[in-house]
């Protein structure tokens, strides 16, 4: 056993950096999931563009300017993709909204396209993130180490949030009975926006930690880090955040540990975690913490 | 009164003018890939004819899960994969494999169907018998891929289908990137130098342009066949409500099942003629984003509607590759626009399949299809309407 850590620590390392990154968006899709019934496929692209701003504000201003804006901005896209997209379909069949969702995505894509001219945008370094640091026999960067503890408090705050606050209870209200909540003078789209900015903000920062770790981002640098966050959410449950966080962290483990399988290996490391999402939803489609199955199966 | 009962001609005469139209488009076709002189509009014109025959037949192998069963599946860009993997490993010549298979020790197929054939039957027969049986393999191969996947994905509904089926053609696109297959797939490298459309020939006349219209023609006539039959309005029945139409006695596993099989089988087709289209193929070419695109062109012919989709995707092949190729070369008419530049393109594309997503719904057609007959009935009852009024 010890062996075995001792050979994997790298990929061991950065499974649960990568976890955590995935962990900070899979919590995007599963309040939407929870609330709208929405696979929000526009998440990742959202992700994305958090990356390309960070690239282009850091050319502008300094760091300390640049993140904040790059957290405001990408709140900002994710709320009017909700007003703009979702919102005109909110009485439409589950479908269309699903389409929109990919309609937005492929939106967000081409306009990455189009202002990157199809270049890989060199990623600014973040001081301190990305300094090395030495743990046992693994060199790692600072953000492997930050990521996971900084998941977890940010995961603990948003906890508190649902549970204690009044949009919270809004929220947990709203997902478990759409018409009801309704009628008990709930204003949705207040809480449905509110669901879209945590989740945004969340990516962002997400997007800050995953982007340390790559040396450029290009348009679709976010659909499959998307798709992977998706999957960790069904995996813990769809709507439950505990469930997300912890299925992101499996997933970013074991697709890291494939990896150091070695090199014919690596191909099969992102097709693991669709494996996953077949037999989670075969074998437990509630995922490990979710609620009573409604109409999945 | 007396009129409705008599028989109605408008059906006949509407078949004679498809007939017609078909007849003069095949004429056309073969006429510009023979007679005709290659200039600047041809140049265009052939490649979006081809592209937009193999996407239609794509989307309405698409359409009839999405749009007539009610299986809102995202596997298509597997399928298609699944095809054009199938289609292109049987049809590289045998000299050839040495260089296509170069890092796999000539890979582990010998052979080549349409160069087998060829010896039996002459070069041009066999290179066109061989095409298509290869393309038949494709679907079937396609097909068979399926039915392993429908047993476990076609018992979940609505967005897990769809995640599920996204899922699974990623993961068969790992499978054919894998090494450990490398002799038969290639691994991660691209396949190539097998028989394309360019081979396509009877005697002396080219069929390089006709060939995908004729093979896509089939394969669409078939699926609106299988829609006319009692199978497709039991598909129409599950998707429009699948309590009710367990309750008639229509097995819903089976017939999602069938559906599922058969549109994979046509997108296998699909797959192989666009194989033979892009003359080489690359698995890591298949994403989901491929998948998105032909979404995007069935909702702008409107889901559930064949027409439409055959419409809106030369539409779109017509627009990507050709009309709106301005947008992306900074210039208009000779007035240059500086946001004129590479990929301006896509965006307005995209903000116009947003446009129809969010405000035009129902597409082009609606779940319409667009059929002489119905034109002339309609166009006969409005003057009669006329008639009445005065």
């Amino acid at each position: 056993m010890s062996n075995f850590v001792q050979a994997n620590l790298p990929y061991l390392l950065a499974g649960i950096s990568v976890g955590g990154q995935y962990a900070l968006i899979a919590i995007g899709y599963t309040m939407v999931y929870g609330i709208l019934r929405l696979i929000n496929f526009a998440h990742g692209d959202v992700f994305m563009v958090a990356g390309l701003v960070m690239v282009y504000t850091t050319t502008a201003m300094p760091m300390y300017l640049s993140i904040p804006l790059v957290i405001v901005a990408t709140v900002v896209l994710g709320f009017l993709i909700e007003r703009v997209a979702y919102k005109p379909l909110r009485s439409a069949p589950r479908m269309s909204v699903m389409i929109s969702a990919i309609g937005v995505s492929y939106l967000l894509q081409n306009c990455a396209l189009y202002f990157t001219g199809g270049l890989a945008q060199v990623y600014p370094t973040i001081p301190w993130l990305s300094n090395s640091v030495t743990i046992g026999s693994a060199t790692t960067k600072v953000v492997t180490i930050v990521t996971p503890i900084l998941t977890v408090v940010l995961v603990f705050a948003l906890v508190l949030f649902i549970q204690k606050t009044k949009i919270g209870m809004a929220m947990r209200a709203v997902s478990k009975d759409f018409e009801t909540s309704q009628l008990m003078g709930i204003k949705i789209n207040s809480v449905i926006s509110m669901t879209f900015v945590i989740g945004c903000f969340l990516a962002a920062i997400g997007s800050l930690l995953y982007f340390t770790n790559y040396p450029s981002v290009i348009p679709t640098s976010g659909s499959m880090p998307g798709l992977k966050a998706f999957v960790a959410a069904v995996f813990g449950g769809i709507g439950s955040i505990p469930g997300a966080v912890i299925g992101a962290f499996v997933i970013g483990i074991c697709e890291n540990i494939i990896k150091g399988l070695g090199s014919s290996w690596t191909i099969f490391s992102d097709a693991f975690t669709f494996v996953l999402l077949i037999v989670v939803l075969l074998v437990k489609p509630t995922g490990i913490f979710g609620e009573k199955a409604t109409d999945k199966v | 009164m007396e009129k409705t009962l008599r028989k109605d001609p408008a059906g006949k005469i509407g078949a004679a003018i498809s007939a017609c139209l078909i007849a003069a488009l095949y004429i056309f076709l073969i006429l510009l890939d023979n007679v005709l002189p290659a200039n600047s509009f041809t140049l265009m014109l052939i490649p979006v004819l081809k592209k937009g025959a193999i996407y239609s037949l794509i989307c309405v192998s698409m359409n009839l899960l999405n749009g007539f069963t009610g299986l809102f599946s995202l596997g298509q860009a597997g399928f298609l994969l699944v095809g054009a993997y199938a289609y292109s490993i049987f049809a590289i010549p045998a000299d050839q494999h040495a260089a296509v298979y170069q890092y796999f020790d000539g890979g582990a197929i010998g052979f080549s169907i349409p160069e087998a054939l060829s010896r039996l039957l002459g070069e041009n027969a066999g290179n066109f018998v061989g095409a298509i049986i290869c393309i038949i393999i494709a679907g079937l191969v396609a097909a068979a891929f399926a039915a392993l996947i429908g047993v476990p994905v076609l018992r979940l509904k609505s967005d897990y289908l769809a995640i599920a089926t996204l899922g699974f053609a990623e993961i068969i696109r790992a499978i054919f990137q894998w090494n450990g297959l490398g002799p038969v797939t290639n691994g991660s490298n691209m396949l190539r130098k097998y028989t394309n459309f360019s081979a396509i020939q009877i005697g002396n006349i080219k069929l390089a342009t006709a060939f995908p219209f004729f093979i896509s023609m089939i394969c669409i006539g078939l699926i609106v066949l299988l829609i006319h039959s009692s199978y497709g309005r039991a598909f129409k029945a599950v998707r429009d409500d699948e309590v009710a139409a367990e309750a008639m006695g229509i097995s819903l596993f089976k017939h999602k099942m069938l559906s599922f099989v058969i549109s994979s089988f046509f997108a296998g087709v699909g797959g192989a003629l666009l194989a033979m289209y892009q003359t080489t193929i690359q698995a890591n070419a298949f994403k989901s984003a491929m998948t998105y695109e032909i979404l995007l062109i069935v909702v702008i012919g409107g889901i559930g509607s064949i027409s439409g989709s055959c419409i809106a995707s030369f539409l779109y092949i017509a627009c990507n590759e050709w009309w709106l190729r301005f947008l992306d070369s900074g210039s208009f008419f000779g007035i240059s626009v500086p946001f004129f530049r590479d990929g301006f393109r896509k965006v307005v594309f995209s903000v116009l399949i947003m446009v129809i997503v969010l405000f035009f719904s129902r597409g082009i057609m609606g779940d319409k299809e667009l059929s002489f007959a119905g034109m002339i009935r309609k166009h006969r009852n409005k003057t009669a309407e006329g008639g009445d009024g005065q």
